[in-house]
């Protein structure tokens, strides 16, 4: 199936994509009163077969990019351009069949698991709704999906409250897998896992990837687990991603304070490393996505913010390096981190 | 002999269940704080991390908790036998506790002034303008900018960081010889993590607070504690100084929990160390050593429950496990396992990868 697809290399390429979200007053003559700007004018291409990692804090818009590139939200502008369809337009039929080659997994596989449904036709629920395979197909196919995510095909009938938080997530990846996707949005799929769960269903993940030449589109606040399972790294701060670069080139050479200070306050599980490091800490909260700062959105907590940056928003370019981009005018200070 | 600030003693706490069985959550735990020490207590969930501090609180429902046996010695006194009258002045004022969810802890009804001024009232007998004085003084400490202003707000008015450091000043109004943090910063992100942390260590060090500080985040732990005590099955599993448990794990769930997150400053390793399985049900749990069904170590003998003794040489180093996981042959023995187990799942992906894939699903797009 995917062995003829060798010659495009880009298999999603996001384009100047917006997802505003109006605030209303009033309950029978509502007028809207304002925007939150959840994604605010973002471009970023994965690579088929590539992982590209998705950071940021909460409330960043990491979530609503997801959510809206398997159109659950209808874009205000831009483009999801997927093997050169634009997702953005497409309605009805034609949206439907898109959406099979276009799967999710969520964070708590506790409430994306019906406790009314057993784990078998929640698995095969994707292929009712498609109209793919008879009956015994379906099960057949379903056993083999539980197999493949180390789970056993006796457990076809059981409920999922009989099952770990791991065991459901897995259970969760057998049903994204279960009408051959070839793009997968995983959003904080071990967040809610305990630290031993967790290593299992990323090596899984992984597994599934080279088995199926998947591609993943993975959205973490957890700098450390996205380092492990990504090519390529997009930071988002406020609805922009004000980086993206290679994996490794990010963190050894990041080129925006913001994620200088992000990879300067993830705790390493090492105390020599942690007594010798500098931690950036900066200063407050994220401001409100619906006041949005004026020029660079970071300017408010950055440690190198001059006037510059209060007036005028600085492009997201090419830097130096190999493919890395950065929207921060002084990308060329920033020094690398002293680990 | 150190003296202690905190002792608990084969401390067990059971929980009943409808159907007549006891979830034993804490099963027989043994540890002790210094004064001004940092203790960490790190686990998964579940390992009964949380229903320590709850104890040492006296915080635990009864029904359906109950306290089975042990004993919790503070500055003398044994906790569990203590009036529930007595108890009330030791909580809130010796021995202080912040929780995960600052959402869920602060009363929505009051303003942030009076939940601070309502410990100083009750423990240190001010006066209602003293106290306010007091809590306005204790925002300045805390970090909250513009704290004239913000002491007459409410909770809602405050962000996720802004709570947690509300509910430090609550913490601190009475001045307590011991702080116990519970996953204080796990609802936090990353860089408001910082900052609470930071703000918890500068606090302890400069009014000589002792810290038991609970979390399953090892790079916490790393960065904070002095001393951790590693918790599995509602059993203390592995005790010993920072630097030494990081550097010379003794327990086969230490050693598992260390290799299995990733560092953000390594590089990417091929694949994970896993620890296999999940933990058990601690209502049936199993003979022996909880961890026996998960661990590559494991032998005949792990079937009866190993002590929690000290390492030959090592008195501050102790480990509940028979193996010597440092000896070369008992590695070879685990790593042989281990492998095995990952050729076995290799070969059970690819094997239900083929299947899946002759799979022919009428309607399926070719």
């Amino acid at each position: 199936m995917t062995d003829t697809l060798v010659a495009s290399k880009t298999l999603l390429d996001i384009r100047n994509l917006k997802m505003y979200f109006p605030l209303t007053r009033g309950i029978v003559f509502q007028r809207t009163v304002g925007y939150v700007r959840a994604v605010d004018d973002i471009t970023f291409s994965i690579e088929r077969g590539q992982t590209l990692g998705l950071v940021g804090e909460s409330g960043s818009g990491k979530t609503t990019i997801g959510r809206t590139i398997v159109r659950l939200y209808k874009p205000t502008s831009g483009e999801i351009l997927f093997e050169n369809v634009d997702l953005a337009t497409l309605e009805g039929v034609q949206l439907r069949r898109m959406r099979r080659r276009v799967q999710m997994v969520f964070q708590d596989p506790y409430a994306s698991l019906n406790p009314r449904y057993t784990i078998g036709s929640l698995i095969a629920e994707p292929m009712h709704i498609h109209h793919i395979g008879t009956s015994q197909q379906i099960r057949e196919k379903t056993e083999e999906l539980l197999r493949v995510v180390g789970l056993r095909p006796e457990y076809i009938d059981r409920y999922p409250h009989e099952f770990s938080g791991g065991q459901r997530q897995r259970i969760a990846v057998a049903r994204a897998l279960s009408i051959n996707p070839e793009f997968i949005i995983a959003d904080e799929p071990v967040s809610a896992l305990d630290v031993s769960v967790r290593a299992q269903v990323l090596n899984l993940l992984q597994r599934l990837q080279k088995q199926f030449n998947l591609t993943y589109l993975f959205v973490s606040h957890d700098l450390s687990v996205v380092r492990h399972v990504a090519d390529r790294i997009a930071v988002m701060y406020l609805g922009k991603i004000v980086e993206l670069a290679d994996r490794d080139e990010l963190y050894a050479a990041p080129k925006h304070p913001y994620t200088k200070a992000l990879l300067s306050a993830v705790p390493i599980p090492d105390p020599k490393v942690e007594r010798k490091r500098h931690r950036i800490i900066l200063a407050g909260d994220l401001p409100s996505p619906i006041n949005i700062p004026s020029g660079c959105r970071f300017h408010t907590r950055c440690p190198m913010a001059q006037q510059i940056c209060r007036e005028v928003e600085p492009p997201f370019e090419l830097k130096e390096g190999h493919e890395h981009y950065s929207a921060c005018h002084f990308a060329a200070q920033v020094t690398p981190l002293t680990m | 002999m150190a003296e202690y600030l905190l002792e608990v003693q084969d401390l067990k706490t059971y929980f009943r269940t409808k159907g007549g069985g006891r979830v034993r959550a804490v099963d027989g735990v043994n540890f002790a704080v210094l004064p001004g020490e940092k203790v960490a207590l790190v686990g998964e969930s579940g390992c009964g991390k949380s229903v320590t501090a709850l104890s040492i609180m006296r915080l635990v429902a009864q029904p359906p908790g109950e306290y089975a046996g042990g004993s919790i010695i503070f500055e003398d006194q044994d906790l569990l036998e203590l009036p529930e009258r007595e108890m009330r002045k030791i909580r809130g004022g010796r021995i202080a506790m912040i929780f995960q969810d600052p959402m869920t802890s602060l009363n929505p009804t009051m303003t942030i002034g009076k939940q601070i001024a309502e410990g100083l009232q009750i423990h240190l007998k001010l006066s209602e303008r003293e106290a306010h004085k007091r809590a306005l003084s204790l925002l300045e400490q805390v970090g909250i900018p513009a704290a004239a202003e913000r002491v007459n707000s409410y909770p809602h008015q405050f962000s996720g960081g802004m709570r947690q450091r509300v509910m430090i000043a609550i913490a601190l109004a009475s001045n307590p010889k011991l702080l116990i943090a519970d996953e204080p910063t796990t609802a936090l992100d990353v860089t408001v993590q910082a900052q609470i942390l930071e703000l918890i260590s500068a606090i302890c060090k400069e009014f000589g607070t002792a810290l038991i500080l609970i979390t399953h985040d090892l790079g916490v732990v790393a960065g904070m504690a002095d001393r951790v005590v590693v918790m599995y099955a509602g059993k203390v599993v592995e005790e010993a100084p920072t630097d030494e448990l990081f550097a010379n794990p003794r327990h086969p769930y230490t050693l598992g929990l260390l290799s299995s997150v990733p560092r953000v400053d390594e590089k990417r390793q091929a694949e994970l160390r896993t620890i296999e399985g999940a933990p058990p049900n601690l209502l049936h749990p199993p003979a022996g050593c909880p961890f026996r069904p998960r661990c590559y170590f494991a032998r005949a003998i792990c079937h009866t429950m190993p002590p929690l003794d000290p390492l030959a040489g090592r008195p501050l180093h102790r480990k509940a496990c028979w193996p010597d996981i440092s000896d070369p042959k008992e590695q070879a023995y685990a790593e042989r396992r281990r492998l095995a187990r990952i050729e076995g799942q290799k070969a059970a992906i690819s094997e239900a990868a083929s299947g899946i894939r002759s799979l022919e699903l009428e309607g399926e797009r070719k």
